[in-house]
């Protein structure tokens, strides 16, 4: 069975302040746990959560759509615990969301999305833009602003008026832009992306661009590392380009060349 | 049959709600409202009883606003209409707030259905009294569309429909003499319809016609009695065509 007690509670602060004889109600709330210093308790639930967003992720409109890509290391402190993570959600088949912060915390509310997304085509017979569903996921993380919920997403997509990307984040900030790299390794990632974008590349030149963007940021962040997933979204949806170890990234983009002193040594050391 | 009307939320043993039909009767009783969906605009057409000497006219609209490009007229309880023309308002801010778009006329329209039927089925309360006529149109398609609702809580879209007093005897006309229509003469289909079952002129008939690029604009009373005049003119004309052949044979 569902477990709708998600779904139900925090929709959107206006209609759910308005019951039934037209008055504004008290806004929704859960039981806070006994303790003696609350703020310092949430404090530490988010110094908890923190280091969480050790990953890298980025997103960029170009003149055929929207790439998305981000790296697959999940980290826990100097552990690495996997290295398989899927970073990218498909919340339906147009729109992608990212994922940084709390691994649940995006997961849930992409999950979330992706059912109130498919709730507003049935009830409106059209697509929601990609305008409106970033929207509607701010909104919610506005809700349980305070409340230790860590999600740095971008939500990525096309709809009817053409590619659009949102940058929405667990403090209820959400932006609207044409770049963005959301992680530890994003000041790497925007180095690389930042100075080889052009507003009309190709899907090749801009799937290379994020690819070299998220090896370059797995190069020098600790925290980001795994395989490097690429997406692209066009006027039919969605499609993964490529997912490729970042190990392996290294040596395509430094090939080893033995040097000439090297090559005499292996040669005089003979068979 | 007596013991079903007091809670609503009791079904009478042959199916009825009789507290909804009730309130079909307030409706029935209320002024007669017609509206028409044109190619490029739709008209609404309310009935104005004569007000008082000493009421000021201009505060008693019949024709409102919900939204830059939707409008409501209604027919029967005012005061119940005030109420849910309110929310009606408030949710079609909130839909732009929640997803950054104006909300389509079908969308307003079913909330307010919502809203009726609602309370239909709580305890303690009584449905609204009011039928509503909602025009407007899409933003994305930029089509018009005129919907109604009832005390029920149904609705359905229309090319023409009218609610209130007299309504069947507008309908009846409304289906002899729909054609497409632009611009004008949608108007004065509209105002012919409402003249059915009102005594002609401009002080009777308060008109509103809602245009893509202009919004909702009330037609003043001057240019109502201009197009009545038109009207009548054509009525006559008619009526002079037809005598003349038969004076021939």
């Amino acid at each position: 069975m569902l477990d709708t007690t998600a779904l139900e509670s925090f929709p959107s602060l206006i209609s759910h302040g308005i019951n039934v004889a037209g008055e504004i109600s008290a806004p929704p709330s859960f039981q806070l746990p006994n303790s003696n210093d609350f703020d310092g308790f949430v404090k530490e639930t988010i110094q908890m959560v923190k280091p969480a967003k050790g990953t890298t992720t980025l997103a960029f409109i170009f003149k055929e759509g929207v790439m998305v890509a981000a790296d697959s290391r999940a980290s826990m402190g100097g552990y690495i615990s996997s290295h398989s993570v899927k970073k990218i959600i498909e919340i339906n088949p147009y729109m992608l969301g990212t994922m940084a912060g709390g691994a649940a915390d995006c997961q849930f509310w992409h999950r979330n999305l992706g059912i109130k997304c498919r709730l507003h085509e049935l009830a409106n017979k059209r697509r929601i833009s990609v305008t409106g569903a970033s929207k509607l996921l701010a909104n919610i993380l506005y809700s349980y602003r305070g409340m230790g919920l860590s999600v740095g997403t971008m939500i990525a997509g096309w709809d009817e008026t053409g590619p659009g990307l949102y940058y929405v984040d667990s403090e209820g900030g959400r932006l609207k832009g044409n770049r963005f790299s959301v992680g530890s390794g994003s000041p790497y990632a925007y180095g690389v992306l930042d100075s080889g974008y052009k507003y009309d590349m190709s899907v090749e030149e801009a799937s290379e661009l994020a690819r070299r963007a998220i090896y370059h940021a797995t190069f020098r962040d600790g925290a980001s590392g795994g395989v490097a997933s690429v997406y692209y979204v066009g006027p039919t949806g969605w499609k993964k380009l490529s997912g490729d170890d970042v190990g392996e990234l290294h040596y395509h983009y430094n090939p080893v060349t033995p040097s000439t002193v090297e090559q005499e040594m292996v040669e005089a050391a003979g068979p | 049959m007596a013991r079903y009307d007091r809670a609503i939320t009791v079904f009478s043993p042959d199916g009825h709600l009789f507290q909804v039909e009730y309130a079909l009767e307030a409706v029935r009783k209320g002024n007669a409202a017609v509206g028409v969906r044109g190619i490029d605009n739709v008209v609404l057409g309310v009935e104005k009883k004569s007000t008082a000497k000493l009421q000021d006219s201009r505060s008693v609209r019949k024709i409102v606003n919900l939204d830059d490009h939707i409008a409501l007229a209604c027919a029967g309880l005012k005061a119940d209409a005030r109420v849910l023309i309110n929310r009606a308002r408030v949710e079609c801010q909130s839909h732009r707030l929640t997803v950054e778009d104006p909300c389509t006329v079908e969308y307003i329209t079913r909330h307010i259905a919502g809203l009726q039927q609602k309370y239909t089925q709580s305890g303690g309360v009584r449905p609204f009294g009011l039928s509503t006529l909602i025009v407007g149109f899409d933003p994305y398609t930029g089509s018009p569309s005129l919907y109604q609702t009832d005390p029920s809580g149904t609705f359905s879209a229309w090319k023409a429909n009218a609610t209130g007093r007299n309504s069947n005897s507008i309908r009846e006309f409304l289906e002899k003499n729909f054609k497409e229509t632009s611009g004008q003469e949608t108007v004065k289909l509209a105002i012919r319809a409402l003249l059915e079952v009102v005594e002609s002129g401009g002080k009777n008939i308060e008109v509103a016609v809602m245009t893509k690029e202009h919004g909702l604009r009330q037609l003043e009373e001057a240019e109502i009695d201009a197009i009545v005049a038109e009207i009548e003119a054509e009525k006559a004309a008619a009526e002079a065509a037809k005598k003349a052949p038969l004076k021939d044979t």
